[in-house]
């Protein structure tokens, strides 16, 4: 394994309440699941669209300006509330339309889809959860 | 479900039990590759190794793929031949895939990774295509290509030869697994591409026409059949000029399967008969009665 593979990483701290793993939520834990990534480019990959995203804004500002990124992040945050419910899965039309992912087909839209996930988080704790009174 | 009723201490109970379902609380599922298994397989490869066995390996197609830059287009070649392993997998696969009507793509490497690849970026183009109102340019599905390519850093095992003829005249570029592209006037890709670059460096000249083309490409891949193991069975060419396309598939079979020589069927009469019995069965009909197929 090359170093770069073995060099511990922030983003996959524990997401529980001061850093502490919330075994409730999140299922039980080890110490090497949270520190390796398990293939290179799982990180790379988990923040793919947060780090494109960062790109095309400071690319927008190195050619317009300031007011350019402010005023699109600022359409960003208003699309990304229109969401349904938190354990239904949200079509995100606005933001797609906004990010210009709507003309185009990834591996996300293929492999994994969310909407035939097996999964299903329990309707009570998850509003709650998002309302704050957990 | 509990019911409103319920204490909340009952509740908690329940998520201890139902705590699979606990994991989608915080984070929303996302698409695309998902990497839960990648732990497992690297344990399970350790310990199928200490036994002296081996998973299996996925689908390649040991390949020489090859295009060429003539007068009036791109003349695009493909063997036939995909392996697993040690072993022929596919005598007859289809190497050449359509990306959109004036442009082609070869792909060597992993097959199901060059087809879905190539498949995305089809779509990706076509998507494109609608939104510009025009034909699509090689140099769009180039820089496509080799964006989705570096995003994997190589584990997406496809080197392609992309090769079409657009409103700037005919193009034709090879990408590498890792996201680097070359625009040439020939190029060949594959385990069998320096048998076929052999014939290039030796017989290539610019503004050849299109008879000269298909044959050199013809040449290359036949070079790369007899002289490399993951290359075989026939040649496919596709021949892109501007507002035509000629896929012709297969071009030539270099590798004909033999014709048996001999045959193990008696010819009728070769037993002599010596004696003949009859005997009539009498069976009596005892019930009739008709089914009727469910052909809805």
């Amino acid at each position: 394994m090359s170093l770069k593979d073995s060099i511990p990483v922030a983003g996959l701290c524990p997401q529980g309440q001061y850093g502490v793993q919330d075994s409730l939520r999140s299922g039980f834990t080890s110490a090497k699941n949270e520190l390796l990534p398990s293939h290179p480019l799982e990180l790379s990959e988990k923040n793919f669209q947060l780090n494109q995203d960062k790109m095309n804004f400071s690319t927008l500002r190195n050619i317009q300006g300031l007011h350019a990124p402010l005023k699109l992040q600022m359409e960003y945050r208003a699309a990304r509330q229109i969401q349904r419910l938190p354990f239904l899965p949200s079509s995100n039309l606005a933001l797609d339309t906004l990010r210009g992912s709507d003309e185009s087909i990834g591996f996300e839209d293929i492999l994994n889809d969310p909407a035939q996930s097996e999964m299903m988080g329990e309707p009570h704790m998850m509003v709650e959860y998002k309302l704050g009174l957990l | 479900m509990s019911t409103h009723a319920a204490s909340s201490t009952s509740r908690k109970h329940k998520s201890l039990f139902t705590k699979m379902a606990m994991l989608t609380v915080s984070r929303p599922p996302l698409g695309g590759f998902s990497f839960e298994n990648c732990k497992r397989n690297a344990v399970l490869e350790g310990e199928v190794n200490k036994v002296g066995c081996s998973l299996p390996t996925a689908r390649k197609t040991g390949t020489t793929i090859c295009g060429v830059v003539f007068k009036d287009g791109v003349v695009l070649g493909a063997d036939t031949r995909a392996t697993e392993g040690m072993v022929v997998a596919d005598k007859n696969c289809s190497k050449i895939h359509y990306i959109s009507p004036n442009i082609y793509c070869c792909g060597a490497g992993t097959a199901a990774d060059t087809e879905m690849t190539t498949q995305i970026i089809s779509s990706n183009l076509e998507l494109h295509g609608l939104s510009t109102g025009r034909l699509p340019r090689v140099a769009t599905a180039n820089r496509m290509l080799k964006q989705m390519l570096f995003r994997y850093q190589g584990y997406i095992g496809a080197a392609l030869v992309l090769g079409g003829v657009d409103c700037n005249g005919p193009h034709l570029y090879s990408i590498y697994p890792h996201g680097s592209t070359d625009k040439l006037p020939y190029v060949t890709m594959g385990s069998g591409s320096l048998a076929a670059m052999a014939v290039f460096e030796d017989r290539y000249k610019p503004d050849m026409e299109e008879e000269a083309a298909k044959q050199l490409v013809r040449d290359a891949i036949a070079a790369g059949i007899f002289n490399d193991l993951g290359s075989g069975s026939n040649i496919d060419l596709c021949v892109i000029t501007k507002g035509k396309v000629d896929y012709i598939r297969p071009h030539d079979e270099a590798n004909k399967k033999g014709i048996r020589t001999g045959d193990y069927k008696y010819k009728g009469g070769t037993t002599g008969v010596l004696t003949k019995v009859v005997t009539p069965l009498d069976l009596e009909l005892v019930d009739e009665s008709v089914q009727t197929m469910d052909t809805s």
